[in-house]
């Protein structure tokens, strides 16, 4: 149930945004517990934008992870 | 829509576990944790690393208490209409289960989410139909604030809502001074955290001397926290860390948070399994009485009084969430209790550690 899935805001209506999952799945979102705009990543839980994902950090996690293992083989 | 697999970097991080000789026992409360685990097999590879990994309380529908889904069940048999979430529908109460008083005529609607549930409400308004529709509102942090949020709104006066929601810190709490099972190190549930933040868990272990580490739900991220907790095992440290930071916050989700203070306050409540964890449920405010269902419906719901709830016969849910026995060591599991026959909880829900042993290693 704490199943979360990272979307793409596509477009914002009040409330309600317009997020791609991906290989074209577009669902509606509700995005009243955030502050997000067009073009942000957002997780999507049950029906709702639980929080923006810092596209940047996700991008590089791998990259982190791997020097953080290897500085401490080091 | 984000690359978050890396075999070379899975096998260093096993690589590294191995090389630190452990012998510790970790829990996690977190049913998507517990799919990540069993489905990609980590279970096994963190056995040979000499890391042993329990799901705790970790699974909303199953911490929900007999009396709660009885709730439920009063309310339909009442002509209540009630939605929820799939799951719950199908857990035992006191004698049987909402899906069966569905099969006896009782409307009982599964949705996806609150807005769902508020949508059928507005129609039956619309049509005049005088159907009140209740939402057996479930989940831990990650779910409340889509409660609270409508709750903020202006809803229709048939619309109310029984709220099972609870808080995961005084669980974590309760297991650690309980002391029945030794660990080494929580990891704490990613989505959870991307509302309450790091900081939630800041007092546990000051309190508890103990490891936590938020986690993502990629294997790489639960691999990686199994790592970050070893570390501060060998290292003798007991502190927070963020494996998950390209979601979650120090400070959590603000906004979510303002509007589960404006809605919830934390009241003391039962957990299958448990006695009643203190400061743990999250119990509507008295401004929204008029949304409270159990206010609401209070004269139907006083028939309940006195009313005795057991969990069912032979079933060792409460000994699974506590984290005592793997789901195999539960005599009724596979045999009398499977997925399609569920006898407890932690059968039922698709974030059950017995359901999700079922799914992938007796399938």
């Amino acid at each position: 149930m704490c199943l979360a899935i990272p979307g793409k805001v596509l477009s914002i209506d009040g409330n309600t945004a317009k997020i791609d999952y991906g290989e074209g799945t577009v669902r509606n979102a509700d995005i009243s517990l955030v502050d997000a705009s067009v073009g942000d990543y957002v997780i999507v839980h049950a029906g709702f934008a639980i929080q923006i994902l810092d596209a940047k950090e996700a991008k590089e996690t791998l990259k982190i992870f791997r020097e953080i293992i290897e500085e401490d083989n080091a | 829509m984000f690359h978050m697999r890396d075999k070379e970097l899975s096998k260093l991080i096993t690589r590294n576990l191995k090389n630190m000789n452990l012998n510790i026992q970790v829990m996690h409360v977190c049913g998507t944790h517990q799919d990540t685990i069993v489905k990609f097999g980590l279970d096994s590879i963190f056995n040979e690393c000499g890391v042993k990994i329990i799901q705790g309380p970790g699974c909303p529908v199953c911490v929900t208490t007999p009396e709660e889904i009885e709730t439920g069940i009063k309310l339909a048999e009442n002509g209540v209409t009630i939605a929820t979430f799939g799951d719950m529908v199908r857990v035992p109460g006191a004698k049987k289960s909402l899906q069966a008083v569905k099969a006896g005529g009782g409307d009982i609607r599964i949705v996806y989410g609150i807005n769902e549930a508020v949508e059928l409400a507005e129609k039956f308004d619309r049509e005049g139909n005088g159907k009140e529709v209740v939402f057996m509102a479930v989940g831990f942090e990650t779910t409340a604030p889509a409660t609270a949020a409508v709750l903020l709104r202006e809803l229709p006066e048939n619309f109310s809502v029984v709220s099972c929601h609870r808080y995961i810190p005084p669980a974590l709490v309760r297991i650690l001074g309980m002391g029945e099972i030794a660990l080494d190190g929580i990891i704490d549930p990613g989505h959870v955290s991307v509302i309450i933040g790091a900081k939630a868990y800041e007092e546990i272990s000051r309190q508890y001397g103990i490891p936590q580490v938020i986690a993502g739900f990629e294997p790489i991220d639960v691999m990686m926290a199994v790592w970050m907790i070893a570390k501060q095992v060998e290292e003798g440290r007991g502190e927070v860390e963020n494996e998950y930071t390209r979601c979650v916050a120090y400070e959590g989700n603000e906004k979510a948070l303002k509007m589960l203070d404006e809605v919830f306050e934390p009241g003391d409540a039962k957990w299958r399994g448990f006695s009643v964890i203190e400061r743990s449920k999250m119990v509507l405010r008295k401004k929204f009485d008029d949304f409270n269902a159990e206010k609401k419906f209070e004269d139907i719901l006083a028939e309940m009084e006195g009313m005795e709830f057991k969990e069912p016969p032979g079933c060792r849910c409460g000994e699974v969430l506590r984290g005592l026995i793997p789901p195999a060591e539960c005599p009724l599991f596979g045999k009398a209790c499977n997925p399609a026959h569920p006898v407890g909880p932690c059968m039922v829900s698709v974030e059950g550690a017995c359901n999700i042993e079922y799914r992938y290693k007796n399938d």
